[in-house]
């Protein structure tokens, strides 16, 4: 079983890693995924959880996985908005599992926002 | 909301929006019932606003008048024979507890606690602590992020290798701990 022992070893190497990137800075990029009662209800929980172990198990050191309240779409819940510094800020609608990790690497990873997911682009949006 | 956890991950929201720095999850399993218990050092509200809460006509939030979390909640709880509460104090933090009576053919399951948890520390690594303390039966299990986030010191908490950790350290210990009451 996982114990908190292993956070030292886990600690002492991210540091390493850490020290050893301290050029490459990325900017920092957020997917804020909608976490009111009409977004969990809609399924907001496997979504966040797979945004967040798409980008842990990309190693994706630069990406902030946080959460908001409602902002009054609940129809079209559940959302998240990629926000990429020197990007347009792309709302998704009606997320999945499959779509949150089709978008960590479409868009996040390789640049390019997923347009059939995104909020205008479907009919009843 | 199809299980126990969503009704948690709910009212965490709340303590968040109240401004809470820790967020206290005790949940107990004895025989037949199924306690959880949210303890918050947020905003708290006053007492007309507590009596009002459990109401779906009434919401702290601007964007439509309704709030269904909180009656959603209760209505889960008590439908299963169980009960549900409420107590707030102004400036000092709110208690949200509800009980459940598992053997009822109307409780929703216990569902994806480990996930649940996960997503609240992970989406808010730092302006706030969660303490999360289970008991079922002679297993127990207590962890707290601020003494996470002291082992790492100058490490996020949401660093890859440690959001692989945390998932996995959540999963085993809740399994372990709640096997029996996870579906």
């Amino acid at each position: 079983m996982k114990s908190l022992e292993e956070l030292k070893e886990i600690r002492q190497k991210t540091l390493d890693k850490i020290n050893m990137r301290k050029e490459d800075k990325e900017e920092a990029v957020r997917v804020v995924v909608g976490m009111a009662t009409c977004g969990i209800a809609a399924g907001a929980r496997p979504v966040m959880i797979a945004f967040i172990e798409e980008c842990a198990k990309r190693g994706l050191r630069h990406v902030q996985v946080t959460q908001t309240g409602c902002i009054g779409l609940c129809q079209h819940e559940p959302m998240a908005d990629v926000i990429i510094p020197g990007m347009e800020k792309v709302t998704y609608i009606k997320l999945t599992p499959e779509k949150a990790r089709r978008i960590v690497l479409e868009h996040i990873v390789n640049g390019r926002p997923i347009a059939e997911y995104a909020i205008g682009s479907q009919e009843d949006a | 909301m199809r299980d126990i956890s969503l009704h948690i991950m709910d009212l965490a929201q709340n303590s968040l929006s109240a401004g809470a720095k820790l967020i206290t999850i005790d949940i107990e399993v004895i025989g037949d019932r199924l306690t959880f218990k949210l303890t918050d050092d947020g905003k708290g509200m006053p007492k007309e606003q507590v009596e009002a809460v459990v109401s779906p006509f009434v919401s702290s939030r601007t964007t439509r008048k309704v709030g269904l979390g909180i009656p959603l909640t209760k209505q889960s709880a008590e439908i299963t024979g169980g009960s549900f509460s409420v107590e707030s104090s102004l400036g000092k933090g709110t208690v949200v507890s509800a009980k459940y009576v598992l053997s009822s053919i109307d409780c929703i399951p216990l569902g994806d606690l480990a996930g649940t948890l996960l997503s609240l520390i992970s989406g808010n690594p730092d302006s706030v602590d969660f303490a999360v303390n289970i008991k079922a039966g002679e297993k127990s299990f207590n962890m707290n992020t601020a003494y996470i986030k002291e082992m790492l010191s100058g490490i996020s908490l949401n660093e890859p290798e440690v959001v692989k950790w945390l998932h996995g350290y959540l999963d085993e210990n809740i399994a372990d701990c709640l096997g029996g009451y996870i579906t």
